[in-house]
Formats: structure tokens, C-alpha cells, sequence
């Protein structure tokens, strides 16, 4: 330890540029030596063991998941597809397949991923280049507003849809009820989920934008303002596509949360199989009789296709310099 | 959590003929005429049951088949939500059995069951958004909900149906400070002692229907060199809970309901002569060294031994008996593939006998959960009084599970299930006494924890007796 310390320290540092430029370089070097190439590879198949034993599960006959460990497939090698056909399309177990559930949680994901992600992109940037008097203050107060746990305004959120909110004499939020019934209009629809959802991401939604926006070169909006452009023109020709790069990963964030959610959509939407995500299908796979391993682990992996695809597919976006291409050029 | 056990206890509840309810559960229409020839031996509900079941198979628009739903009629096209814990493939037989009422009166029961059941619904009360009924499984829970309001009292149907076919006792736990809000939906039975009849048989033994007879047989058991009783109650973080089963069942047999009444209400302490006296007769039960812990060890191994595996010795004739509930019926299958739980099977129950008629007569502790209604809306009340009544329970029992209703309108043979017929015949004995378990009305603090660690100490560290039942009684709340 001493020796290697006392080996950095008087090493020269001639400028800023040449130590950013040598310490990616240097890691680069170091990582892709044989011992870190092959130390990252037993971390991999570490990390991956469970993920592959749930896989197996997930093809094992009922009696076997439930009586043996999944590593006995090597000795007893037994397979089937019934579970995935029993999750698709309901069997003994469970009555009704995992499609409605797929659907729905397409219906709340991709417009809560939306909603926010559009709200929270006119924020950052009028936040960023619009100068207007506490611009400050409202970031500060956004960007506050992350530390309070969204449990904490389930509750009160829940009370607001269904018995509307008012401050002393002002009506907040209506109380809005079907023609004749006491029920409130939200019951059995998407809107309080998106709602919710999109409340949830705006803080960190316009932090991340914000910060992101803030950075572009001040150049490109003179040179914008000096053409003549609006706000309006500036955010939709400049800023949206210099954004995207923080767009894509912010919202493949947004659409994974929600995808995976399960405490939003039960405290808001229920169970019922008319606005239920696939989470609260899984939660309930298990059925009255215990643990149906092998239901919930093929019920799982059906689940996580979606966000694999998701990944995948935009993936390029988190790899690409976030800045390529727009000011060199 | 009691909950957390009181589920556990559901699960295995409904799994109790896991096997034979898979097999029996592949299609809706099996169900069907399964109802209609379980039910057409006898009573007249049972024959109504077989004349809608009928009704529907024809597609449900004539009349003639919907006599007995003419009272719930004029809520065509209404819907009624009911939230449960209560999962696949339960929901399904559920579903099955009120068809024939949904097809007659046109009201929709849209069932959701949900395994966080015991969260959800306090926020949802309180987010203004109850479901229209609940089956509530504590009466404990019942009371906290109507604390806090929400719950609607019950309609003068559902406590015409409550007097006129259950036990006294179970309106009693529907009701909070003299209001009646529910009737039961499913109960289980605890007052069980599970053995192998083909060992009884080799041992010479008939099944006891007396405590002493029970004892006998314990002793001839014991003097062939087998330790009769075995017992198990490790459960993880409800560690204790078949223990406290074990004295409920004493307290009432040795003391009667009253006693057993204020027990739960700490009126009678823990550290109290009667707790003192019923905790000796368990000390020469199931802290006899000879008579436990058969097939594991000594006395302390029933501390260490899973609630689920304790009955295994008993396939194995290395132990005669144990005491557990109705719901242990499940178990039987993960021991031994394809074990027939029946009379001349390989594993049955008897009836946990009497000690004194004269103090409780055919005494029965169990649990059931409670039809709850948040809505006073014709449609709900119409769900909630066809819920509490002889046509509704008959249909769900005609169902293949476990199920089993304390309506003593069901006739028993409706059951298509040995043990859920014999929980319900006791169940609804008219002379019996029945009592909640009482470690389910208790405070949490108690009923859910030192109620549960004072017997695991009591059994796994041989914890004097009278410093366990004090140390119980500190525990409970200031009230």
C-alpha cells in the first residue's frame, strides 16, 4: 500500500485535459487484461446463476419445482411448456390467462412514461432558458420535492379522486361521481394510475432534463435567437432533438418503474382483471394453496419480456455519447 | 402476524384435498352437475340448488328455475364488488357456486382476491374507495374497521339467516358493541386429532370418543413402545400458534364458553388458577415424556419442529396422534404421494373428545371469516342475505375443496369431502359449544406474540408455567 502511494503521489500532473484524457485510457487498458476480462466473467455468471435457476423452474413439471431444487435438471433432465401454456391462457390453477393483464399494463406504462416525460421536458427548458424571476427557486423547490416518499401521498392522493379535495371554502379537486351512483368516476379507470405515475416521475423527470438541458451550448440559442426563432421553435427544432439521448434513457427509467409497479397500481387501480397490471397478476399467481412455483417463475419471465424488448431497443441511446454529433459538426 | 398465519391456515385450508380438487376442477361444466346430484339427495334448498343449476345449464332465462332468488330480485345489471384474500383456483369454485343467483337476478359479483388483502383494505376504506363486501377473516380486524367506520350494519335478512342457521356464538363475533355487521362465509375447524386408521387397527385401538378414552389408548399406544402424541410449532415468525391452539382447547373443555369468554376479554388473567389448572393438563399431555414427541425426540423437540411436518411420524407409525386443525388435511400429500385422507384411508381425524358435558358440551374451536358490507345499496344487501344463506352455502359446498359452512342447513352429505363433513357436523351440532380461537380476539401484542413466544418458551426451554402466564399477562395492553 505505502509503496504504491508513494508512487502516485509524485507523479506530474501537467494539465487538466491530458489526466482526463489518460484515466479512460488507462482503465480501458487495465480492464480488458485477461484477469479483469475473466474476473468480469465469473461476476457475470454469478449475478446470472439465479436469474437462470428461476428460468428452469419456470420449465420444470408442477411435482418437480415444488419437491426439488432446480440444479436436479442436470440429472433429471425434465421438461415442459406446460406452464407457460397455463400462464397464457389459464388452466387448473388459474382461471384466466395473462393477456387482459398484459394489456393493461401496456394501457398505464406507455402514457404514464409519456405524460411526464412531455410535461417534464417544456419544464426543464423554460426552467433552464427561459429567464424569469425565482427560476431558481422553482428548480430548487422541484428538485426538493424528490426526498418525499410517494407512499406518503398514496393515501391522500386515493382520498382526492374518490371524495375530491377542498381547502376551506375553494374546491381543489371536484368530487366527481357517476350519473347516480356515490362511485367516483375514476373507479375501474386508468386515469388515477397515469396521474399518479406522472406525478411520481416530474421531480427527478425535470431534474435529470434540466441539468441536461442547462448544458447545451449557449452558442446554439444565440445564434437561434439571432435568426429570429421562439421559444416554442427553439424547444421543438433544438432542444427535443439535442435531448433525445436523456429522453430515451429517461423514459425507458419511467416505463420499467411503472412496468414493474406494483403498490401504485393496487393502492389505485385494484385487481380486477379490467385494470390490473400483470404485477398484480404475478402477486396473485401463487394462488390459495401456497406457492405455485412453477407458475410464478413462467408468469415472471412472460412478464419480462416487455422490458427486455424495451431495453434492447433503446439501449443505444444510455451506450452514444450524449452530446455526438450536434455542436462538432 | 396472526394474519400472516390465519392466511397460512386458509391456504392450506382450501388445499386440503389438493390433489383430488385438481383432478375434479377442470371444467366448469363437471362442477355444474356435480352440484346438481351432490345436492339432490335431500331438503328442499338442496333441491332449489339442482333446479337453478339446472336453470343456468339452459342458459338461465326461464324463471321457473329462479324461485329461490325471487327476494333478491330488481337489481338486474347492477354490479357488486367483493374483495377477499382468497386466490385461484378458491375464486373459481366461488364463482361456480353463485353463478345460478347472477344468471336469476342479474347482479354481477365482480370477486377480486388479493394477497396483501389485510393492507389494502384500511386504505382503501379510507381512501373512499371500500369495495361493496369483504370477507373479513378476525373479528378483531371487523371491530378495528368499524372503529375507524366504514363497515355498514348487516340488513334484517342476513340476521334472520344468522338466527335462524348458525350458532349463537357466531353472531356474536359479527357484531361489534351490540351492532350486527356479518355473517360468516367458510369457518375451519381446529378441534381435530389426525391419525392412521390402519395403526389403530394394529394396535387394537378404537377411536376415542371420550378425553379418557383418548388417554387409554395413549397409554396401550405408549406400552407398545411408541410415543403416542407428536406436535410440531415452528412457523417461522408465528412460532408458537399450535401451542396456543393446544390450551384454547383445554380452556374450554376443562372451564366452559363463559370462562373462555372472559379469558379473551382478560377478565380471567393468563396467570389465573383456571389458565394454572388448564396449562397442568397440558403439561401431562403434550409435555409428557411419555407420551411425546413421537417419531422426533423429547418434549423440547416439538419447539423445533415445523407445524407442517410434525404429522409425518404418523404415516410411519412412529407417533399416533396430533392434535391440529382441519386445514392440516393438505400435508398429508407432501408425505406420501397420493395418501387418501379417509376413514378407511391412510390417514383420518377424529373429534377431540369432551372432558366434562356438564361444562362444554362437544366444544369446537375454529375460525371463519365474515361476510362485511360497505354499502347499504339494495344490490349489496341483496349479495350479502343471498351470501348468508342455505342456497349459497349448499352450492359452495357441493363444490369439490375443502370448503366448509357452519349454516346448519347444508345437508352434510352435500360435502364431497370426509373432513369437511366431519368439520361441519360439528360445526353446526346444535348442542355444541363453539368459541373463535381466542389467540385470534386477543390484542395483537398478545393474541400475535407473547401469547406465542410464552409457549414456545413454556415447551422449548421447560419456562416455569406460572412465570410464562404472567409474563403473558404483562404483555397485554393498557387499556
Amino acid at each position: 500500500m505505502s509503496v504504491e502511494a508513494h508512487e502516485i503521489i509524485p507523479i506530474p500532473q501537467p494539465d487538466i485535459v491530458g489526466k482526463e484524457e489518460s484515466i479512460p485510457e488507462a482503465a480501458r487498458r487495465k480492464l480488458s487484461s485477461p484477469w479483469a476480462s475473466g474476473l468480469v466473467i465469473l461476476i457475470t455468471i454469478l449475478w446470472t446463476i439465479p436469474t437462470f435457476g428461476l428460468l428452469v423452474t419456470s420449465l420444470r413439471p408442477p411435482e418437480q419445482a415444488q419437491n426439488s431444487g432446480w440444479w436436479t435438471i442436470f440429472t433429471d433432465p425434465t421438461m415442459t411448456l406446460n406452464n407457460y401454456s397455463e400462464v397464457i391462457s389459464g388452466g387448473s390453477v388459474i382461471p384466466n390467462g395473462i393477456a387482459p393483464y398484459f394489456f393493461n399494463s401496456f394501457a398505464i406504462a406507455i402514457p404514464a412514461a409519456i405524460f411526464p416525460l412531455v410535461i417534464a421536458c417544456m419544464a426543464a427548458y423554460a426552467i433552464a432558458w427561459i429567464p424569469f424571476k425565482g427560476s431558481t427557486f422553482v428548480f430548487f423547490t422541484i428538485f426538493a420535492l424528490q426526498v418525499i416518499p410517494l407512499q406518503m401521498s398514496l393515501l391522500p392522493l386515493l382520498t382526492m379522486f374518490n371524495k375530491g379535495w377542498s381547502m376551506g371554502p375553494i374546491t381543489v379537486f371536484p368530487d366527481l361521481n357517476k350519473p347516480g351512483t356515490e362511485q367516483s368516476i375514476f373507479v375501474g379507470t386508468y386515469i388515477p394510475l397515469w396521474v399518479a405515475h406522472t406525478m411520481f416521475a416530474l421531480p427527478l423527470a425535470i431534474f435529470l432534463l434540466h441539468n441536461f438541458i442547462n448544458q447545451l451550448p449557449r452558442e446554439l440559442f444565440e445564434a437561434a435567437r439571432v435568426d429570429g426563432a421562439s421559444h416554442f421553435l427553439i424547444f421543438r427544432k433544438l432542444v427535443l432533438p439535442l435531448t433525445v439521448p436523456a429522453i430515451a434513457s429517461f423514459a425507458i427509467f419511467q416505463f420499467l418503474w411503472v412496468w414493474n409497479d406494483l403498490l401504485v397500481a393496487l393502492t389505485f387501480a385494484g385487481g380486477t382483471p379490467d385494470v390490473a397490471p400483470i404485477t398484480a397478476y404475478l402477486a396473485n399467481i401463487k394462488g390459495s394453496y401456497g406457492a405455485q412455483l412453477h407458475l410464478i417463475t413462467a408468469g415472471a419471465f412472460v412478464a419480462i419480456i416487455v422490458p427486455l424488448i424495451v431495453f434492447f431497443s433503446l439501449q443505444r441511446f444510455f451506450v452514444r455519447g450524449l452530446l455526438a454529433g450536434s455542436v462538432k459538426g | 402476524m396472526t394474519a400472516s398465519m390465519r392466511r397460512r391456515g386458509a391456504a392450506i385450508l382450501v388445499g386440503g384435498v389438493a390433489a383430488s380438487m385438481l383432478l375434479a376442477a377442470c371444467g366448469g361444466s363437471s362442477t355444474t352437475s356435480e352440484s346438481s346430484s351432490a345436492a339432490a339427495p335431500s331438503a328442499s334448498t338442496a333441491a332449489s340448488v339442482a333446479a337453478s343449476a339446472a336453470a343456468s345449464a339452459s342458459g338461465g332465462a326461464v324463471a321457473a328455475g329462479c324461485e329461490a332468488y325471487a327476494a333478491y330480485g330488481g337489481n338486474e345489471g347492477t354490479k357488486v364488488t367483493l374483495f377477499t384474500s382468497v386466490l385461484p383456483p378458491e375464486q373459481q369454485r366461488y364463482e361456480d357456486a353463485w353463478k345460478p343467483f347472477e344468471d336469476c337476478t342479474g347482479i354481477d359479483i365482480v370477486y377480486e382476491g388479493s394477497d396483501q388483502f389485510e393492507a389494502q383494505l384500511p386504505t382503501r376504506i379510507a381512501g373512499g374507495n371500500a369495495p361493496d363486501l369483504a370477507w373479513i377473516p378476525q373479528p378483531g380486524l371487523l371491530a378495528k374497521l368499524v372503529q375507524a367506520g366504514g363497515p355498514v350494519a348487516a340488513p334484517q335478512g342476513v340476521a334472520d339467516n344468522v338466527d335462524k342457521y348458525f350458532n349463537p356464538a357466531w353472531k356474536t363475533y359479527g357484531s361489534v358493541d351490540g351492532t350486527f355487521y356479518a355473517a360468516p362465509n367458510s369457518s375451519n375447524m381446529k378441534s381435530f386429532v389426525w391419525y392412521s386408521p390402519k395403526k389403530f387397527a394394529e394396535w387394537g385401538i378404537t377411536v376415542p370418543t371420550t378425553w379418557e378414552e383418548m388417554f387409554a389408548a395413549a397409554d396401550t399406544i405408549a406400552a407398545a413402545g411408541v410415543k403416542p402424541f407428536c406436535g410440531g410449532i415452528e412457523s417461522g415468525g408465528a412460532t408458537g400458534w399450535p401451542a396456543t391452539d393446544w390450551l384454547e382447547q383445554i380452556v374450554l373443555r376443562q372451564f366452559g364458553g363463559d370462562v373462555y369468554d372472559q379469558w379473551v376479554a382478560h377478565t380471567v388473567l393468563f396467570d389465573s388458577p383456571q389458565i394454572n389448572q388448564a396449562m397442568d393438563t397440558l403439561a401431562g399431555w403434550m409435555k409428557n415424556p411419555d407420551y411425546v414427541n413421537g417419531g422426533f425426540g423429547n418434549v423440547q423437540t416439538i419447539a423445533t419442529t415445523a407445524f407442517q411436518d410434525a404429522g409425518k411420524p404418523i404415516l410411519d407409525g412412529k407417533c399416533a396422534m396430533l392434535q391440529q386443525a382441519s386445514f392440516y388435511a393438505a400435508q398429508w400429500e407432501s408425505f406420501k404421494p397420493g395418501a387418501v385422507v379417509a376413514e378407511d384411508g391412510d390417514v383420518f381425524a377424529f373429534y377431540l373428545p369432551q372432558i366434562d358435558e356438564a361444562v362444554a358440551a362437544n366444544p369446537v374451536v375454529g375460525g371463519g371469516e365474515f361476510t362485511t358490507a360497505f354499502s347499504d345499496r339494495p344490490e349489496v344487501q341483496a349479495v350479502q342475505t343471498y351470501l348468508s344463506s342455505p342456497e349459497y352455502a349448499t352450492a359452495r359446498a357441493a363444490q369439490p375443496g375443502g370448503w366448509v359452512s357452519a349454516n346448519n342447513a347444508v345437508p352434510l352429505d352435500t360435502y364431497t369431502d370426509a373432513i369437511a363433513q366431519l368439520s361441519a357436523k360439528y360445526l353446526t351440532d346444535p348442542a355444541g359449544v363453539f368459541r373463535f380461537d381466542a389467540s385470534d380476539l386477543m390484542p395483537a401484542a398478545v393474541g400475535a406474540g407473547s401469547f406465542w413466544t410464552g409457549m414456545t418458551a413454556w415447551i422449548g426451554e421447560d419456562a416455569p408455567t406460572k412465570e410464562v402466564l404472567a409474563n403473558i399477562d404483562a404483555a397485554w395492553p393498557a387499556s
